[in-house]
């Protein structure tokens, strides 16, 4: 991993790479979804990755979310390590029994006697022009039931080393690519290595406002600093990396650092998982807050197939912006 | 298709099976252009190939009968009567679409014309087709559903809940099965162990026929019988109509895929259901050459029009449109 030369390769080769790697790194690893063998996937995200393992080992199923859910809570409850993939992050909703009550229950009713290894793929997110049933978010769903653990990657590096601790955590983890970022790239060394699950990342610092920004809002975040220094505004991004578990601290030191929180995510605000955010940050700093916690995200609507509406729907630098002017103009 | 068969059928119904798969293919031609020209945004899932289906099924329906649809649902709309301008310009996203552009491609519905919705969630269509059929059975009102899925859809759990119920409601609904071989990118082979989707209706109680899904009239002969049962309160019946389709599970590349072969491709497409149709016609002397391109040109010249329609029609305004219909108001 000690490299010195940028490896630079797009997010969706990140992944397929990152599967292959666990794949030779341990037997009982396997992956199973619809269109992830023969075709290589709807993305082409796991292309190859039958031919070099075998239909054993990548496995096409039926369409069935239930079963591929369940196919993995089995095959983890008794010893393997699977890799199960819902194409589209909407899916999660056919297959929440199998989630919920199943995966995420199960070590506890059962006093803590099962291990789940399981690891969930699948893509998230709108700006594509799929509408109301393969655009969502739903990471607000997840992340309210003990016992998963959900995690957005916001680049290609991120997602090799979250990916590896998704597999090789003992769990049942719900790891969402996002769509729109599929082919957008960074350095990523070769080989395995492991970012921990719960903590965050500092992706730039500054003194005038914090803007919490999960998964592809990530970017936008960037956008909107890059504009706001002009105007002499310094923002600090923070990107969580995973919802569940989430990293408080780094948000909490942020916070009493520049006294305001703009949180930014695609999906709906209400019942959003900003507002679960909002409401840790003033618990644990109440006192240092100068204005309230702003939230950037989706409008209370299925994501709607127009482009026009589709365009004003997902949050996006430009409203990344207005959410900071808005807290800095507050004086509290 | 013996022509002594078909002249039990008159030549109006004929002529409307024949109108509904051309209305339905020249339709879906002019929206895989305009979506390799982007100006239909999104996944766009073709029918061509499979117009027998949905024109022989909805034929043998009334007008008022329901329909629930796929995510492949542009030729179910326009064989339950779907018009072209509302269709074209839902596809662009504009307001003036059947779903003020909220819905697109994947969710295109009419529930005036008793379509209950193309839906991008596969196998979702089939239980709210029983409970359609539940209604009509409810009211005593004579109605049937027809319920139309693809090979794929018979994986998922839905397909089978909502079959099961129909059988042991004893409802007045036909399943309609498109078998096309594939499900996306996945020969149907790898994902189930059987060959016929109809062996599946006897699990249910119900009779499963198979039907030669490229032949309008044969597909239509099954529907009649099916929906004559479910109006005459005989319950529930599927019929699987073996069909193919031309281009890409999404978007307009045809050949030179690495999931399917052109020469299984070419070998279906020598069994063009409007081509193989035409020439029936032809010969049993019903619709001539002549006719036929002439229906052509007329139908073409109304999609044009509604290109025309589609493209200066305005998109919906955020402002205004964004948070509307997500809730029925209080009246
Ligand atoms: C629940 C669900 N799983 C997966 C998908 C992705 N998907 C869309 S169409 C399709 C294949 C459907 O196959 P089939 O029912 O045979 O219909 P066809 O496309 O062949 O007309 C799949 C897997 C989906 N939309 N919904
Ligand atoms: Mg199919």
């Amino acid at each position: 991993m000690a490299e010195t030369e940028e490896r630079i390769i797009r997010y969706n080769d990140a992944f397929k790479e990152t599967l292959a790697e666990l794949l030779r790194d341990d037997p009982d690893v396997f992956i199973a979804g619809e269109d992830v063998g023969r075709y290589g996937g709807v993305f082409q995200s796991f292309a190859g990755l039958n031919a070099e393992f075998g239909d054993e080992r990548v496995v096409d199923t039926p369409i069935a979310e239930q079963a591929i859910i369940g196919l993995g809570i089995g095959a983890a409850a008794v010893g393997l390590r699977p890799i199960v993939d819902l194409m589209f992050m909407d899916f999660v909703m056919v297959a929440m029994d199998q989630i919920a009550n199943q995966a995420a229950k199960m070590k506890y009713m059962f006093g803590g006697k099962a291990t789940l290894p399981l690891t969930i793929t699948t893509t998230g997110g709108a700006g594509l022009g799929a509408a109301a049933q393969h655009s969502q978010s739903l990471e607000a769903w997840l992340v309210h039931v003990p016992g998963l653990k959900v995690v957005f990657p916001s680049n290609p590096y991120d997602l090799k080393g979250l990916l590896v601790s998704c597999v090789r955590d003992d769990n049942p983890t719900i790891f969402t690519l996002h769509k729109a970022m599929l082919g957008s790239q960074g350095h990523v060394p070769e080989g395995l290595y492991e970012i921990p699950l719960g903590e965050a990342r500092v992706v730039r610092e500054g003194s005038d406002a914090t803007v919490v920004a999960i998964g592809r809002m990530v970017s936008e975040a960037e956008k909107a600093a890059a504009a706001l220094a002009e105007e002499g505004i310094e923002i600090e991004i923070i990107d969580p990396r995973t919802l569940m578990p989430f990293d408080i601290e780094t948000v909490i030191k942020s916070a009493k650092k520049t006294n305001r929180i703009v949180i930014v995510h695609e999906a709906v605000r209400h019942g959003g998982i900003g507002a679960e955010i909002a409401a840790q940050i003033q618990e644990e700093a109440f006192d240092y807050l100068d204005a309230p916690i702003g939230r950037i995200a989706a409008p209370f609507a299925p994501v709607p197939f127009s482009p026009s509406l589709e365009r004003a729907y997902v949050p996006d630098a430009a409203s990344i912006i207005q959410g900071v002017k808005d807290a800095l103009h507050r004086n509290g | 298709m013996p022509p002594t068969e078909q002249t039990k059928i008159s030549k109006e119904v004929l002529f409307d099976l024949h109108r509904r798969m051309v209305r339905i293919r020249l339709l879906e031609e002019a929206a895989g252009q305009l979506a390799s020209e982007a100006k239909i945004p999104g996944f766009i899932h073709l029918y061509v190939g499979e117009e027998a289906v949905a024109s022989g099924g909805c034929v043998a329906l009334k007008d008022e009968d329901q329909i629930s649809s796929t995510h492949r649902g542009h030729g179910h709309l326009v064989a339950k009567g779907g018009q072209f301008k509302p269709m074209m310009a839902e596809f662009m996203g504009k307001a003036t679409g059947y779903c003020k552009g909220k819905g697109g491609s994947m969710h295109i519905s009419d529930l005036d014309l008793g379509m209950l919705g193309a839906n991008g969630i596969v196998g979702a269509g089939v239980p709210i087709a029983v409970g359609a059929a539940f209604a009509n059975k409810y009211k005593n009102n004579g109605l049937v559903t027809m319920a139309f899925f693809g090979d794929g859809s018979t994986n998922i759990g839905a397909f089978h809940e909502g079959a099961n119920m129909a059988c042991a409601l004893h409802l007045p609904i036909v399943f309609m099965c498109e078998n096309n071989e594939y499900a996306e990118y996945t020969a149907r082979d790898r994902v189930m162990a059987i060959t016929d989707v109809a062996d599946r209706a006897a699990a249910y109680g119900m009779p499963g026929v198979i039907v030669d899904g490229m032949d309008v009239v044969a597909v239509y002969e099954a529907a009649r019988v099916a929906v004559e049962r479910a109006r005459n309160g005989e319950g529930p019946s599927m019929i699987e109509c073996k069909t193919y389709r031309f281009y890409d599970h999404a978007g307009v590349s045809g050949l030179g895929r690495t999931y399917r072969s052109d020469e299984e491709v070419k070998e279906w497409m020598e069994r063009d259901p409007i081509k193989l149709f035409e020439a029936q016609l032809a010969k049993a002397k019903v619709m001539n050459e002549e006719q036929a391109k002439e229906i052509h040109a007329e139908i073409q010249a109304e999609i044009d029009e509604a290109i025309e329609f589609a493209e200066n029609s305005p998109m919906p305004d955020p402002a205004v449109d964004m948070l509307t219909d997500v809730y029925t108001e209080a009246s």
